[in-house]
Parts: C-alpha cells; structure tokens; sequence
C-alpha cells in the first residue's frame, strides 16, 4: 500500500509542476455505438476540490467508473503520482488510496454500520477472528473526525440516506485516502444534510485530500469547488478555477452539441387526447399538470432522476399515483396493468430495450405481434403469415435493416432494435405515444430515422410525449417543452422560446432570470 | 492461417503492423461466417429431439439384445417396453403440464402430493356413495383450486414457486393423510377400472396411452401454435419485456399452475383406477420423474425454452429405458440411481454446449482484436 503524505506546501491548488496524486492522461472509453469518453485528461490537485460539471451522458459517471476501477480505458491513462496504472477493479483502485463514493450508497444493509465501514479490510483479531472491539473503536474514531453521530453497531437498514452517505464517506476515509471522488453525493439529500457534507469535505480536502466532486447542481460547484471541469459529449470542454466563471458561462460550456437533426415538418395541432392533474407519486414526482394534443409532440426534459420515466411508468399503468388524475380522450382513467393502457390507446417505449422493449430470442415478426396477439388472432391460433405479413409492413415502413422479418432481433443492430420496439408499439394503434429516450445508444443514421418516424407520427395525428436527455434532440423535435426538476414541473417552454440555455438552467434548477442578467 | 494474426503483437513498425492488420481481416471474416452457418445447421439437425430420439432407438436396440421379447411378439405384454410406456402414462401427462411451467421459470413441486390427494378425495367419496361420474369432476375442481392457491401464493405475493410448492407438497400430502388415514378404498366399478389398465376396444392401445397422446396433441397445439403458448415463451425469456407488452403475466403464471393442479388431480384418478386401490401414499416420489422427463425432453430448467414434441419423446426414452433396465434385471434402487443420473445428464449437456460455444466465441474474438485495433504506442501493463 502507498501511503505518501502529501506536503501542505503541495496543496497550492493549480500551482505548476506539482505531480497530481491522480490524473487521467487523453483517456478514451467507448461503450458499442457511443464514445463515452474521448480523450479526456485532469489532473487532480492535494487539498483542492474540483468541481466535474456535464449534461446527462456527457461522461462524468464514466470518469467516476474509471477511477473506481470498474472500467478500463480503451486508450489513455490513470496516473498515479505520474505513473501510468492499470486498475484492474473496485478494491485494487481503494488499496492505491482513490476512494469513490457511488450516487447511491452501496452498503449491506443487514450488516452493522461497523461492519460497512470496514468490509473488505476487517482489523484482524487471534486466529483470524474479527476484532469487533477495535472495529468500532475505529468507527468511532472516523466519525468523530467527521463530527457525526453514528453508532456504528448500528444495522444499517433503516438508516436515512444521509447517514448511508456518510457511511460510504467513513469507508472511503477508513483506508488512507489520497483522492475522494463524489458522485453526485448530495442528489438525496436535504439542505441541512449538505451543509453538513460540506463541511466534511472541506475538512477531508484540508488535510491534503484530493476531491473529484461530480454534481449537476451548479450553485454547489461553486459553493464548494476551487476548480471545475465541464464535459460535453465526453469531451474535455474547460477547466477553470471557479473564481474566473460564472453559471451561465458553465450552461454555455455544458450545451451546444453539434447534432445533426431530422427537421421536424410541422403537424396540425387537433383535439386534446392526455390531460394529467396533479399528479402525485411520493418520491417520485408531485404535482405534475400537463396535456398533449393530437398531432402534437410534448418534450419531457430533465437531468437523471428528475422524475420523467417515472412519470411515463403511472401514464402507462406500471406504477400507479397517489394522487392528481389522469383525463384520457376526455374520460377520467387509472390504469392498473401495461394491457389496460394498451386497450385504451396509450404506448410506451420504454428506456432499456433490452430490458424491458425486446424478447431478444424471439423473431421480428414475434415482437411486433406480442402485444396484439389476442385482437390479431381471436381464434386463437397464430397464423404464419398474417404476422409476417404485418411485421414485414412495419419493416418497410419504419425500414428496418434485417434479413427479413424472421430474423431474431439479437441479431440486429442497435438502432434496428429500436425500430422494432418502435414498430411493436405501432401496431397496437395508439392514440398517445410515449418515447422513453429512443435514441439512446443509436447511431447517427439511424438517430435521424427514429426522429424522422416520430415526425411523421405527430403528422399523422398522433399524440406523442418524448423524454429525452439530449438536449438538441427535445428541442428540435418538441412542440413544448416541460423541464422537470426533482420531481416538480420547473417551468414549460414553448417551441419558439426554447434555447438550451434557459432548458438546462430549468433542468438546474436555476431561476429563469438569471440567464436574462447572465447574457 | 488465422494464427498469423498473432504475429501483430509485436510492437515493431507501427505501419507495417496495421498493414499486416489489414490482410487478414477477409479470412478472419470469412471464417466467422463459416462459423455462423456451421452453428445454423447445428441448430436446425441436431437439435436436442434429435438426440434424444437417437438415445431412444439406442435404448430400444439394447432393449431387444437383452431380451427378443422386448418390444416382440406382443407388444402391451407385461415386463416389456409397452407395459412400460403405459405404466408412464401419470407422470407423462404431469410432464406436459409441468412444461409451460417451467418454461415461465416456476416449478410445481406439489404435484405428487396432489395425486395422492385427488385419489384420497375420490376414494372417500366413493365410500360415501357418491358414483364416480360426479367423484371425477369433483376432484378436478380440488386438482384446480390447489393449483390456484400456488398460482395466487407465486405471483400475487411474489413468493419463488419452488418454496410455494414445496410448502404444498408437504400440505397435500398432511391433507391427503387426514381425508384417508391409514385405510385405503378398493373395488372401484369394472367399467371404471378398465380405464386404468384396459385397451380401447379392438385395438391393442391402452386408454392410458390415448388419453396421453390426446392430452399432448392439445398441449403441443396450444403451446406452439397458439398466441397463449407465445405469450408463455414470452414471460420464459424475458417478464418484463412481456409485461410491458401487454401480457398479464401474473394470470398467465397463475392459470398455468391451475392447469397443472388439474392434470395432478386427473393423473391421481388414473393411478387410483390403475391399482384399482387408493391409498394415502399414492403418488410419492412421482416429481422427480415428471421433472426429469420435462428436462430430459429439452425443457430448460431455467426458462424460456423447450418443447412439448421433446417431452413426448422424452417419455417414450424414460419408459424404454426403465423397461430395459428391468430387463436387465437391475434392481428398482439402481433404476433410481439411472434416473438421477438421467436427469444431471440432460441438464449438464446443454450447460456444456453452451460453456463450448462461449469458449469458442472468446478465442475467435481474442483473434480478432489485435487486427481491429493496432496498440497504441502506451502499453499499460
């Protein structure tokens, strides 16, 4: 184990010629279609703490994943005190002193708060028993240090988030820390809490400590970070010391991806088909109003975890509201199943088709039908050809690359998968279509597809509601925009007054006006 | 030729190496391809009903080695592969309703304590003068409602099924115990009893034996030909995906396990007619063979896949080779011992098939990698 101590003279956050305890040298990390990371370098200060700012898939999580050792860059570095590491995983990148805490806690949750801490490097008794004296001892001791009042025989189930945070703090500070990485540690957190938090950082960074603090909350970067770090696309965009910029100058870095765009042909707006009152889902979303229209596409926009999917779940009957209505085609509806939706008219493509759009083993033909079995062959009897000749329909029209309709979807790209999903839900003849990130994970091409079968759908009268985190994508696409923020409706934006800008400021949580004095 | 690739390790000339990258990649895809097709036809010919019918035609030759009287000059005649086969009838026709269950990923375990509960209620009904036509239906409403009570316990309560039924093994069987005690009921009517281990008339097919192919030609109907049997493959292979496309997997699940309660309750009153006896150990140990035939006709113990054709065939290779054995003259525990040793077979063969395939897969990529991409001058080791 290295256990260097950093100099205090060393903590002169951004001085030249100080070898970083850590740093990332032009690392490139690519997940199938998607460049997660393009030749990202950062180097990490002792005693400072640096801000990593970026929309949703710009890279921040991915960075955290590297230094954890969970991904290996395909090109590209992790330097240790210069020296180019390859991290094989979790407890070997926590042995080199990068201690990580992930945005949710990961603890056992029937274990006590003692045991978590020290999971993996138990102190040691006789024969290689547990010494459970000096295990909360030292408990207590790190969390004395941190000024908080844990018991530390305590189970950890039943503990508030809060206080797992910091557990997962106490375990990253239990083994000689170098570097802290936090990922997105405040998300669950309330005021009070973060105040605390910060505190601990503060405290953690001034014994020489090296913080990543990941967040999309850009009041916090400010509050707490020397420097910061913007990503876009997984690019390095700027990094800068906080002191020399100002939030809109970090949307400015944030936005603005180069995206080549289907141009979306304009629809006639018709009659309300999806009215939504109130809508209250505790922990997930409250008080969310708003309606789609016939030939109308209503963007959902919003950072991770702001709500939208879930939203999109109680629409679709999968979860359902504690309060607020739901008026469909003018009547009062509560879905309880995914086939009640269906029946009546509403769609959903969900956001992992892998997961939850695709039986990957079954054939093109067989996802297409799978939700209009019953209505396509009441008598029960699958017939051959009725669905080829459905399917192949959808293939045509959607023209989705394949061998031919019998093809199982496995063997599709990613982009042709999606196409399918797509065609699936089609075929029930929806009234109301909800678009769960349909281009995640899509290639360019088939990206400009997908927009140009959405377009035509609003064209031919359908109602569609599309949530995605890609900025340019709601903005080209969307007739109105609703920005959703930890579960509340931020603000809705109209086609014409939408900038990426004043979206990501909503998604922020920032006040509109702000953008008006900033530009 | 393929083996040259590897020579692209050396860090020399970067050019050279990319060069040298660039060659090989035709052959490298051309025996991929190859590869795909190989696999295609391995799927289509020697699908696992293929083997198994091989295994079978083996087991019958050996069959007729040990004794000519095996499958000759009478066929039904008792000791021999006939006999056999209709003296599999109970636990074949559970394995039919045991495969859709499977396929979904549950398991029903309870369904031998059903049979000895359906031939206790038909017994003691019958001893309280109720006649046999209104007995058998009323048994099946039993058979139905214990297959409900799995159903509901399994999905509305999300509990694993192998726990649910194991609970309802041990509690059909307690209930069988209460309703008969220690006594047994004998001396069904002829005309009902005939059923058990008579002929249909004229022929030398027993009624068994019909009521099995006639039950299986409906399974196989409704599993492979049916929208019902796609939306099954479809909660097997992927819940959730079936979920949100509209199939109400809990109903599915459920409705299946009351099928297979049924079917219990039916073999139950074949069995009772069979012995023309019913007593409150009827039907133990009967699981572990439906379960076997099930994974033995190709039915994959985790879901998603098999076929009714397989289990059929699965039956007949079953029946042959405990026939056989007897033959032989291998005692019943050894017979025991061949048919665990059966049942681990038929789960290790696909599991080594598909570790082969994912071996074979691993090498082909670690070939190809080097060519796609040439190392970059910074060698991280």
């Amino acid at each position: 184990m290295t256990q260097s101590k950093p100099s205090p003279s060393e903590s002169n956050a951004a001085s030249p010629g100080v070898i970083p305890p850590v740093a990332l040298s032009g690392v490139s990390k690519r997940f199938g279609a998607t460049q997660a990371l393009a030749d990202v370098s950062l180097a990490l200060l002792p005693g400072e703490v640096h801000g990593l700012v970026g929309e949703n898939g710009a890279g921040k999580s991915t960075i955290v994943k590297v230094l954890a050792g969970i991904h290996q860059p395909d090109s590209g570095a992790v330097l240790l005190d210069g020296k180019p590491v390859l991290l094989h995983g979790p407890a070997q990148a926590r042995s080199l002193g990068i201690a990580v805490v992930h945005q949710e806690p990961r603890l056992f949750p029937d274990l006590t708060v003692a045991e978590n801490v020290f999971m993996g490097h138990t102190p040691k008794g006789s024969l290689g028993s547990v010494n459970w004296r000096e295990m909360v001892r030292s408990s207590d001791r790190i969390f004395e240090s941190l000024s908080v009042q844990i018991d530390p025989t305590a189970v950890v189930r039943g503990l508030s988030m809060a206080d797992q945070q910091l557990i997962e703090i106490a375990k990253a500070l239990s083994v000689e820390a170098r570097v802290l990485v936090l990922d997105e540690p405040t998300a669950s957190l309330s005021a009070h809490e973060v105040e605390r938090l910060f505190a601990i950082v503060r405290q953690t960074r001034d014994r020489g400590v090296a913080v990543l603090f990941v967040s999309h909350r850009l009041e916090e970067v400010f509050q707490l970070c020397e420097r910061a770090t913007v990503l876009r696309d997984g690019r390095h965009v700027i990094t800068a010391p906080t002191t020399e910029l100002t939030a809109p100058d970090l949307v400015r870095h944030m936005v603005g991806r180069a995206v080549t765009m289907f141009p979306r042909s304009h629809a006639q707006i018709g009659d309300m088909l999806l009215e939504v009152r109130g809508l209250t889902r505790l922990g997930a979303f409250r008080d969310i109003s708003f309606s789609v229209h016939a030939g109308e596409i209503v963007g959902l926009a919003g950072l991770v975890g702001a709500g939208r999917t879930e939203v999109a779940r109680v629409l679709f009957g999968l979860d359902r509201a504690d309060s607020g209505e739901v008026l469909f085609a003018g009547k009062r509806v509560s879905f309880k199943t995914p086939s009640e939706a269906l029946g009546a008219g509403i769609a959903y493509v969900p956001e992992d088709r892998h997961l939850d759009g695709l039986v990957s083993s079954f054939s093109i033909a067989e996802n297409v039908t799978l939700p209009i079995l019953p209505r396509l062959f009441p008598r029960l009897f699958t017939r051959k050809n009725t669905e080829r000749d459905l399917a192949a329909d959808y293939v045509g029209q959607l023209r989705i690359r394949s061998t031919g309709v019998d093809e199982l979807v496995e063997a599709l790209s990613g982009g042709n998968q999606q196409k399918v999903v797509i065609a699936k839900w089609l075929a029930t003849k929806p009234k109301v279509l909800i678009l769960d990130e349909p281009t995640r994970g899509v290639d360019i091409g088939a990206k400009a597809e997908v927009h140009r079968i959405i377009s035509d759908l609003a064209a031919a009268g359908l109602g569609i509601v599309l949530i995605s985190s890609e900025l340019p994508e709601v903005l080209a696409m969307s007739d109105r925009i609703l920005v959703l923020h930890e579960g509340r409706i931020e603000t809705e934006i109209p086609r014409a007054e939408a900038t990426e800008e004043r979206v990501m400021f909503a998604a922020t949580g920032q006040n509109a006006e702000e953008i008006v004095s900033g530009a | 030729m393929t083996n040259d690739q590897m020579g692209v390790n050396k860090p020399a000339d970067a050019s050279a190496a990319s060069a040298a990258a660039e060659a090989p990649m035709p052959a490298g895809g051309g025996s991929r391809n190859m590869a795909n097709s190989a696999r295609a036809i391995l799927s289509g010919v020697a699908r696992w009903e293929v083997l198994l019918v091989i295994i079978l035609a083996v087991v019958v030759w050996w069959g007729t080695r040990i004794s000519p009287n095996y499958i000759q000059p009478d066929f039904w005649n008792s000791l021999n592969f006939g006999a056999s086969v209709s003296g599999t009838m109970e636990v074949a026709i559970m394995a039919l309703a045991m495969t859709p269950i499977i396929i979904m990923g549950d398991i029903d375990l309870s369904v031998e304590s059903m049979v000895g509960l359906s031939g206790a209620v038909l017994g003691t009904l019958f001893v309280a003068g109720i006649p046999l036509q209104l007995g058998i239906p009323i048994v099946l409403v039993v058979g139905a409602l214990g297959g409900l009570f799995n159903g509901l316990l399994v999905t509305r309560w999300g509990l694993p099924a192998l726990v649910v039924t194991l609970g309802t093994l041990a509690l059909f069987r307690g209930l069988c115990n209460v309703v008969l005690g220690t006594s047994y009921v004998s001396n069904f009517p002829s005309n009902f009893t005939a059923f058990g281990f008579g002929y249909v008339p004229g022929t030398d097919v027993p009624w068994t034996l019909l009521t099995f192919l006639v039950l299986a030609a409906v399974f196989c109907a409704v599993m492979h030909y049916t929208w019902i049997g796609r939306q099954i493959f479809s909660v097997g292979k992927n819940k959730d995906a079936a979920r949100y496309s509209g199939v109400r997997v809990a109903r599915v699940r459920t409705a299946m396990f009351v099928v297979s309660g049924m079917v219990a309750a039916f073999a139950g009153v074949i069995l009772a007619l069979r012995y023309n006896s019913v007593r409150a150990d009827n039907g133990t140990n009967l699981t572990l063979v439906v379960v076997t035939i099930a994974v033995l006709g190709g039915v994959d113990i985790n879901g998603g896949k098999g076929t009714i054709p397989g289990v059929i065939i699965a039956v007949f290779t079953l029946a042959a080779l405990q026939s056989a054995l007897r033959l032989a003259g291998v005692s019943s525990e050894y017979q025991n011992v061949a048919i665990g040793l059966l049942l681990i077979f038929s789960v290790i063969t696909p599991q080594l098939a598909r570790q082969l395939r994912v071996l074979v897969d691993r090498i082909r990529q670690s070939r190809r990698r080097p060519a796609r991409d040439p190392v970059p001058g910074e060698v991280v080791r």
